[in-house]
């Protein structure tokens, strides 16, 4: 790559929202075919430098951006495609509805006269698909394709629009490990073949296993840049964050000591198509994780407990007594709550207020007269958990979709702490934050769980499982397959964890 | 490569959490937004009302005004109950049948020798039931609410006429007429029944756990459910809600006119107050809006009917300007907001 001259120079970039500096004189400097990654807390100003660089934003006046050294004005998504760039969003922006085809040419169709000329549309993306090696034809329905595919879909846009510079917006947060190892290989393919590649993502292995230089940014300014043989955890953190995380894993409880009686107990729970028999007992003052391959059933296990899908089979009971949970009402009702793995589309309300969002499920029992709300004591309690939890809002009327990642999952824990619940279940936790927050995230369950409260973390993660649970579950394909870390069992490692998911190992469970 | 800049970021950290100085003009424009979303199209309401005394010279008298605060007084009252609906992402086009049966057993109550005062229970009861039947289709059944009161739309409309045989009811000696015609401290009844109502709606929406829950089902319905929020129960709140609007709105029409028509009472009411509430700014998908801009926007659509008259408009080009009028408008807003829908 030395010896070549930068594709992309952006220099003295700056943005400026309404009140919120976003981005201050930020540089960047990409060469073709290097995989540059791009890293920086929620916030720190990657997605609005990105958005910028993709058309979708316009940036202050006072900065440049060069392409082959040619200084070069983005005003819109066209201008950028037509200028090389391409980008792959988090939430993928395909239409379901249409062909494999169809989407790769949207807004570029194949004419003949007035009429779409499907042949040749279906043609030209053949040999697209077939460069990136995937199974499935131009025809197919988007709808049909997993998360995965789709992706390949979203690649394959870029191509046949000639993309020279491909950004790509955390790729791997829903894909199983064997799809992000498949990804990596067509991400380096397309490395050799002179792509330049801006890799964002929190996830540091993706970073070392993957990128040839990164760079970081913090609170809206360029931090600086780490060539390959440079990058190292404790240096990229300490640029992220600003300070050193000495113990960035939180386990202050001691495993045996603050281990109380059997709080949760769940016995033989299916629901005849994804979970199938599962039983297991979560103790007061535990951290008991559930790892598992995408697709094993973790999820559905939670949700069953929750009463959020329907169970046809098994018992749970809290502290002995046993409990009947039909809806999500009743279990939050017995002290059981669930933080999903989606917080846009399952947990928080967008457009309502950081205070309506802590104080939803705990309106009722402020209420007086049973239904009249308690303002005073919303305006109390959204004002307590802003403080306890850290979250960086600039008021509590601010509607919650306009929070980072980070912030919007304190939000929504703190909606489910308000309940002072007995057990939490969470789901992928720190999926989409940024490492202040996950150690803040972290330091919160160990608290909880000091405090008698007993936690399921569901994690694909593995270094988080291993670092923070007492105990953990490995499922497989729908049944709890083994279990690590408890008298009796292996010990907590991840190559124990991954044995047993994949079926390597089969532990008694 | 610029080093790591500890200051700086220990200074960001220690003044992150919470309100800071430096976040006082964000609040500022929050709050300015928000006010700006709750006037809404006070403007244009304002604006309309001017241009309509310079062109007639007298849309502005006392008189003239409180004609038309008592023809808005029944699309106010259909309006808030929609308001509710479509805060929910739902939409209910039988409010105008419902009215129209409702009217017809408020007169035939009124027919009661002694008891006549039992027509208005009976007519808000009737209301109520029907929307419970919208509701219950909807929340039990999960049937799509546009089919279901599609449905109800033509059914009711069809019960109203089999409960007056197809033929207009009148009830010269109406015991409730006071209501259509009569003034309380010099003020119609019709209008403070509507304000009243709009005020009922409002305390609902703001200041219950109801209310919360009605703009949270709109807003995501499936974290509503995941939340442990009865999904189901406000969704027949609501749809009882707009049904028992719609049977008050019956009571209003019939003492206004002593009489029922099971066939023409009440037709295309729905669309005037659908159009009331997104005039008033209340998002069509649900989650987002208030009864006050519903307020407005139903006293728009009565401007515009009165003033237009005033000015000697034909009853044709009324139609033409007051459909133009409402695309306006909306795109206005749309256009006036686009720019701060982001942060």
């Amino acid at each position: 790559m030395t010896g070549s001259s930068p594709i992309l120079e952006m220099s003295g970039i700056s943005k400026t929202f309404p009140g919120v500096k976003a981005l201050s004189d930020v540089s960047l400097t990409v060469y073709p075919g290097e995989i540059h990654a791009l890293m920086g807390e929620n916030g720190a100003g990657k997605s609005t430098l990105m958005k910028i660089l993709s058309g979708a934003y316009q940036a202050d006046t006072g900065g440049e951006i060069r392409i082959d050294g040619k200084p070069v004005e983005i005003n819109g998504p066209l201008t950028a495609l037509n200028h090389g760039i391409a980008t792959i969003y988090q939430e993928l922006s395909l239409a379901p509805n249409l062909s494999v085809a169809e989407n790769m040419l949207l807004g570029r169709e194949h004419r003949r006269g007035f009429f779409i000329d499907r042949g040749a549309m279906e043609n030209s993306c053949r040999s697209v698909l077939e460069r990136l090696g995937v199974t499935f034809g131009p025809s197919t329905k988007v709808s049909e394709l997993s998360m995965a595919e789709r992706q390949l879909v979203e690649i394959a846009r870029a191509l046949i629009a000639n993309a020279r510079i491909l950004i790509m917006d955390e790729p791997t947060t829903s894909l199983s490990s064997r799809e992000t190892e498949a990804l990596f290989a067509l991400v380096r393919q397309l490395r050799a073949e002179g792509m330049a590649i801006i890799y964002i993502s929190h996830r540091m292995a993706e970073v070392y296993e993957l990128a040839d230089r990164v760079s970081v940014l913090r609170d809206g300014t360029y931090v600086g840049t780490l060539v390959r043989e440079e990058i190292s955890a404790d240096r990229l953190v300490r640029m992220m964050v600003g300070r050193d995380l000495s113990s960035f894993y939180k386990k202050d409880h001691d495993a045996r000591g603050s281990r109380g009686p059997v709080l949760l107990s769940v016995r033989n729970i299916g629901d005849g198509q994804r979970v199938h028999d599962c039983s297991f007992d979560l103790h007061q003052g535990e951290t008991l994780g559930i790892a598992g391959l995408v697709g094993a059933g973790r999820t559905e296990l939670a949700r069953l407990i929750y009463g959020a899908d329907r169970r046809i089979s098994g018992e749970i009971s809290l502290v002995g007594k046993p409990l009947s949970i039909h809806r999500p009402e009743d279990a939050i009702e017995a002290g059981i709550v669930y933080l999903t793995e989606d917080r846009k589309q399952l947990g928080l309300f967008l457009d309502m207020t950081v205070r309506e969002n802590v104080n939803l499920n705990v309106l009722g029992r402020d209420a007086r007269a049973g239904t009249i709300l308690n303002l005073k004591a919303a305006r109390d309690r959204a004002a307590a958990a802003i403080k306890a939890l850290g979250i960086r809002v600039a008021g509590d009327v601010v509607p919650v979709g306009s929070l980072s990642g980070g912030n919007q999952q304190k939000v929504l824990l703190s909606r489910l702490l308000e309940t002072k619940p007995r057990v939490l279940i969470l789901d992928e936790p720190t999926r989409g934050v940024d490492i202040g927050a996950k150690s803040e995230i972290y330091r919160l369950i160990d608290e909880l769980v000091r405090s008698g409260v007993g936690v399921i973390v569901i994690s694909s993660e593995l270094p988080e499982i291993v670092g923070i649970c007492d105990r953990v579950l490995v499922m497989r394909e729908g049944r709890i397959a083994g279990e690590v870390g408890g008298t009796g069992h292996p010990p907590i490692s991840q190559e124990n964890i991954v044995a047993i998911a994949t079926g390597v190992k089969e532990a008694a469970a | 490569m610029t080093p790591p800049n500890e200051t700086s970021a220990s200074a960001q950290r220690s003044g992150g959490a919470g309100v800071d100085a430096g976040t006082r003009s964000l609040q500022k424009r929050l709050a300015w937004r928000s006010t700006l979303q709750a006037i809404g199209m006070l403007p244009v309401l304002i604006i309309l009302g001017i241009a309509f005394q310079l062109m007639s010279g007298r849309f502005m008298s006392v008189q003239n005004l409180s004609i038309v605060a008592q023809q808005a007084s029944i699309n106010i009252v259909l309006a808030a109950g929609m308001t509710f609906v479509i805060l929910t992402g739902g939409i209910d086009l039988s409010v105008g049948s419902i009215l129209a049966a409702a009217a017809m057993v408020a007169i035939l109550g009124s027919q009661i020798p002694e008891w006549g005062m039992l027509g208005i229970p009976a007519a808000l009861l009737m209301g109520l039931a029907l929307g419970f039947v919208n509701g219950a289709l909807i929340a039990f059944v999960r049937l799509p609410p546009f089919i279901v009161t599609l449905g109800s739309l033509t059914a009711v409309r069809g019960l109203a006429r089999l409960l007056g045989n197809d033929t207009t009811q009148f009830n010269p000696d109406l015991p409730f007429a006071f209501i259509g015609n009569g003034y309380i401290f010099g003020v119609p009844w019709l209008v403070v029944i509507a304000f009243v109502v709009v005020l009922v709606s409002w305390f609902i929406l703001r200041r219950t756990v109801l209310g919360v829950h009605i703009y949270a089902v709109g807003g995501n319905p499936d974290a509503a459910r995941l939340t442990g929020i009865k999904v189901w129960a406000v969704l027949l709140f609501v749809y009882c809600a707009s049904g028992l609007a719609s049977g008050l709105g019956g009571v209003m029409s019939a003492a206004r006119l002593y009489a029922a028509n099971g066939l023409q009472l009440g037709q295309s009411y729905e669309l005037d107050a659908i159009a009331a509430v997104i005039l008033g700014g209340t998002s069509f998908v649900g989650g987002i809006g208030s009864i006050w801009g519903t307020l407005i926007g139903a006293l728009i659509i009565a401007v515009l009917s009165n003033g237009l008259i005033l000015v000697g408009v034909s009853d044709i080009w009324q139609f033409i300007i007051k459909g133009l009028v409402i695309i306006g408008a909306v795109a206005l807003d749309r256009y006036r907001l686009k720019g701060s829908a982001r942060t």
